[in-house]
């Protein structure tokens, strides 16, 4: 009852609603539009919304244009893949240890790993590029992953950690108490019950590990092969003829596999990431 | 049999609380030198370069001289002034668009779970590619806004958004809150259906406006919420480098040049490193200060409300 609209205000609800998704979509439907018009038009005729000329030949011309597509998509996912795998398998345990464990500096070395998150790779590029040299990763897909890892470790660590707080003790007690040693106790009791918040928070990872791929990749890599989308798409912008529709379709291109993939995924990730962070 | 029950228990207690720490360190362990490595090593290292001259040629200590002649550059208090001016707006600016977004998709209507999903796409795609989309709308000759603009009979010519000073500053502020106003609309709408119906039913009895239960009752129980996602916003928007650097690469004539943007301008595109490292290290200083003082401020208004 108390929810209940009178028709004038859904009618508002809903206009309102449609301003404010038309300003998150706008991008995408413009870029939409250019992929769908030839160049010359796009150049040359006055702004229409609607147009005669629309065709897919943008979306055959790009693999020409940027003869790499292919590859700046794989690697795209590749890079976050990756990154979110590290990035877990590093998480988990010291998750659990914060969740779990009592020990010296506990509190004092998790505001550590919070407070990385004030900094970005911007501002430690000069030393970060001479270690990742030392470390001979320079233009290899190491120098995009490594850096990512590091600066996801504490959002992971934070959102699983109250994840594993919700997890009842006693299973881990009896599995204690029968003998089990804490690692295997971890592995064999924890994880399977912490599955659902696995994969909440790989996602997450996931997630920002797939928007963040640029600065790292313009400026620790220069080897064409191994660049990311963003990164790869943002040479041919550079140029002083930039053919846009070609540009857009294969910007959208190469965002679709990953858009699928959220797209099935969303109804946890959301639900379950809201939880974790509005619950502390 | 008592006997050894008495002894062995002590015992056990006490080989349990010594593992418990040293596994605790393990399990730790690969986290930290993830972060000694990769932030705290080159932090130490960009603190000790701001006191060189270094360039690729080679490097000498030089003292305080890159900060002192940062301090008396009226430039650089300028982009200190203009990036705070910046971070302020945007995230004022999401923070509202967020709040209204999420009472929006908070109401009950048809079609709410559709709208949801269609606010995230900004949050889940690279964000350098969002921003290319905007490069091209902000375009003069056949973008979108330019069009629109002319269409309607506001502006007789094309207008170049990313031109000129003023209009390139508050563009990249717009592309801004576009990239940061999915997740905080996300996180708002979380809380409010967080928020006891109870309460909202009380006020109700009582003949609440709907006006009136926003105002006091919804803000006042997501205010935790609010507070600490205008803190993650304002760091990632102090921060941010990717959205500024494709739409204007910091000009025209450093109207949307940062910190973070001339950081990046002096260390890596001109090599100084040295001078580049005291930007850095201002930057942290000045976020960590920031931080401080919001944290101080979170926890008086944790309090005030009553939440942990």
């Amino acid at each position: 009852m108390i929810d209940r609209l009178t028709l004038v205000q859904k009618v508002g609800v809903y206009i309102a609603t449609f301003f404010f998704l038309l300003f998150i979509l706008m991008p995408f439907i413009e870029m939409i539009r250019v992929s769908l018009r030839p160049m010359s038009h796009l150049m040359t005729a006055k702004f229409t919304w609607w147009s005669e000329d629309f065709s897919l030949q943008a979306y055959r011309d790009m693999w020409k244009t940027v003869p790499l597509l292919g590859r700046y998509i794989f690697n795209s996912i590749f890079v976050a893949s990756s990154v979110t795998a590290i990035t877990m398998v590093v998480v988990i345990p010291a998750a659990y240890a914060y969740a779990r464990l009592d020990f010296p500096f506990k509190a004092l070395s998790l505001g550590g790993f919070l407070a990385v998150n004030m900094f970005t790779g911007a501002v430690l590029l000069i030393p970060l590029y001479r270690v990742l040299r030392s470390l001979g990763m320079l233009n290899t897909y190491w120098a995009m992953i490594i850096p990512g890892v590091a600066f996801l470790i504490p959002t992971g660590i934070w959102l699983l950690r109250s994840y594993l707080e919700k997890i009842p003790r006693e299973l881990e007690e009896a599995a204690y108490v029968d003998g089990a040693s804490r690692l295997y106790t971890l592995r064999r009791v924890v994880i399977p019950l912490a599955t659902p918040g696995l994969i909440v928070v790989g996602t997450a990872v996931f997630i920002g590990a797939y928007a963040q791929q640029f600065l790292f990749a313009i400026t620790f890599n220069n080897v064409r092969e191994i660049q990311p989308l963003p990164a790869g798409l943002y040479e041919f912008i550079g140029y002083q003829d930039v053919t846009w529709n070609e540009m857009m379709a294969a910007a959208l291109t190469g965002i679709t596999p990953v858009m699928i993939v959220f797209l099935f995924l969303q109804k946890y990730l959301v639900a379950g990431l809201t939880a974790g962070a509005v619950k502390e | 049999m008592t006997l050894v029950a008495e002894g062995a228990a002590p015992e056990r207690m006490q080989r349990r609380e010594m593992s418990e720490r040293a596994f605790a360190w393990l399990l730790i362990s690969p986290a930290l030198l993830f972060i000694l490595v990769i932030v705290v090593w080159p932090l130490a290292e960009t603190i000790r370069l701001s006191f060189t001259d270094a360039t690729l040629g080679g490097e000498n200590f030089v003292g305080v001289a890159n900060y002192a002649a940062l301090f008396a550059d009226p430039k650089f208090w300028q982009t200190v002034g203009r990036t705070f001016y910046w971070m302020a707006l945007a995230v004022s600016l999401k923070l509202i668009v967020g709040l209204i977004g999420a009472s929006l998709l908070n109401a009950a209507i048809p079609g709410k779970a559709l709208f949801r999903v269609l606010v995230m796409p900004p949050w889940v795609i690279p964000v350098a590619i969002g921003v290319i989309g905007w490069k091209w709308m902000y375009n003069g000759y056949f973008g979108l806004i330019s069009g629109l603009l002319q269409e309607f009979g506001l502006v007789q010519d094309r207008v170049a958004l990313l031109a000129t000073k003023t209009s390139a500053f508050y563009s990249a502020i717009v592309t801004d809150v576009w990239v940061g106003t999915p997740m905080v609309t996300l996180f708002f709408l979380a809380a409010m259906q967080g928020v006891s119906k109870d309460l909202y039913e009380a006020a109700w009895v009582d003949g609440a406006s709907r006006w009136y239960r926003f105002r006091r009752i919804t803000i006042p129980q997501i205010m935790p919420v609010i507070v600490s996602m205008a803190l993650l916003s304002a760091i990632w928007t102090f921060n941010s480098f990717e959205i500024i650097w494709i739409l204007t690469e910091g000009g025209p004539r450093g109207a949307t040049t940062t910190l973070i943007i001339d950081t990046y301008k002096v260390a890596i595109s001109s090599q100084r490193f040295g001078e580049g490292a005291a930007r850095a290290v201002v930057i942290v200083v000045l976020l960590a200060v920031f931080s401080l003082f919001y944290l101080w401020f979170l926890n008086r208004v944790n309090r005030h409300y009553g939440a942990k």
